[in-house]
């Protein structure tokens, strides 16, 4: 059987210094993955550096958000007919050496949508400041809860996706601290989610999108949309068609 | 203090502006980012009016000695204004986008060279 097409989706926003080194990984690790880097806005030579790494560049003419670009990266997936989706942030913290264990289960057909989880083995050493911790573990709760299903870590952004997915995400995603409300839109859709226990790194450079101050905001942003979100009608019919 | 006819009354109103914004955002007509100063108005508002010794307890902080409800349209309209001045700013942000749109879109139609003029047919230029 052929290979499917795969695409990586790399969302960079000033990351001028790590992301080539994350292309050069990426394609160093399997050579057939084509890589399309969504510029959110940056004010570096991100969009540049990447062209010159041998990505496809999609340049948004201002900052979307995290979640406007990575789905802006998952429409540009739609639309080139790729089967496979990873995405992967451009600062390097997400390690194309576990690229495997994401599309393992997605070739098996064990699931429509796997996610690289910090947590999931115990065996991570990554230790994030409490009140993030916190937020982490209220996460992981409330989504465990609303979709019946032990998720460890909600935040993660290393996530693969099959076919399914990708027409899911295309057609509707969340704004910002996407990961949350998109595990939960997942479930709904009934598309299959499996979390598999990867290790991250620290990120090179740049720093998270998220900052301590705003985390609140957030926290309460992301419950009121998870809770809504439970009563919200489909986004798209996924049953008919390519299963 | 306050008639207990106002306090229902307003709580009604509260709850039914609380109601309306979470059906808002559950039809996705209204962004959870733009809903949560609504529902923020909502629940103060909802807690004023029906925790009745509260406002009588604030109105005599702020000074309001005869009509305790006055307190209740104050901080309403204190409400209305910070979700109006927040829209202002809104308003502002999506029209600098929308400009950076348009050039953007101007500049590709440029640079694809189709502009409007060749893709209607300038009389005179053809024949």
């Amino acid at each position: 059987m052929a290979e499917p097409r795969r695409i990586a989706i790399v969302p960079a926003r000033n990351e001028a210094g790590a992301i080539a080194g994350v292309i050069a990984e990426l394609r160093a690790f399997d050579p057939g993955v084509d890589v399309v880097v969504v510029d959110d806005g940056s004010t570096d030579r991100t969009a540049e550096l990447a062209a010159a790494a041998g990505a496809a560049v999609v340049r948004l003419p201002f900052n979307l958000g995290i979640g406007g670009a990575v789905q802006t990266g998952f429409k540009y997936a739609l639309e080139h007919g790729y089967e496979v989706a990873v995405r992967l942030d451009g600062d390097g913290q997400h390690d194309p050496q576990e690229l495997p264990k994401l599309l393992g289960p997605l070739a098996a057909g064990e699931a429509d949508i796997v996610v690289g989880s910090r947590f999931a083995d115990g065996s991570s050493t990554y230790r994030p400041p409490f009140a993030r911790r916190a937020g982490i573990a209220w996460f992981a709760r409330l989504v465990s809860l609303l979709t019946r299903q032990r998720v460890t870590d909600t935040t993660s952004g290393f996530q693969a996706v099959n076919r399914l997915g990708i027409r899911l995400f295309a057609a509707d995603y969340p704004h910002d601290y996407p990961e949350v409300e998109a595990t939960v839109m997942v479930f709904k859709h009934r598309l299959r989610l499996k979390e598999v226990a990867v290790q991250m790194r620290e990120r090179e450079h740049g720093t998270s999108h998220i900052t301590a101050l705003r985390s609140l905001y957030y926290a309460v942003k992301v419950t009121l949309a998870l809770l809504v979100g439970v009563f919200r009608r489909k986004a798209v019919p996924l049953e008919e068609g390519e299963a | 203090m306050t008639p207990l006819r106002i306090s229902i009354v307003a709580s009604i109103a509260s709850i039914l502006l609380i109601l309306v914004v979470l059906e808002l955002i559950r039809s996705r007509r209204l962004r959870e980012r733009y809903a949560l100063l609504w529902l923020l108005t909502g629940v103060v508002l909802l807690v004023l009016s029906a925790w009745r010794d509260g406002l009588n307890t604030i109105a005599g902080w702020v000074g309001v000695t005869g009509y305790p409800p006055a307190v209740l349209f104050a901080v309403a309209t204190l409400f209305i204004l910070v979700v109006l001045l927040h829209y202002s700013t809104v308003i502002s942000k999506l029209s600098d986008q929308s400009t950076i749109l348009a050039q953007r879109l101007a500049l590709l139609e440029q640079a694809s060279k189709k502009s409007p003029r060749e893709e209607i047919g300038t009389p005179g230029t053809e024949g």
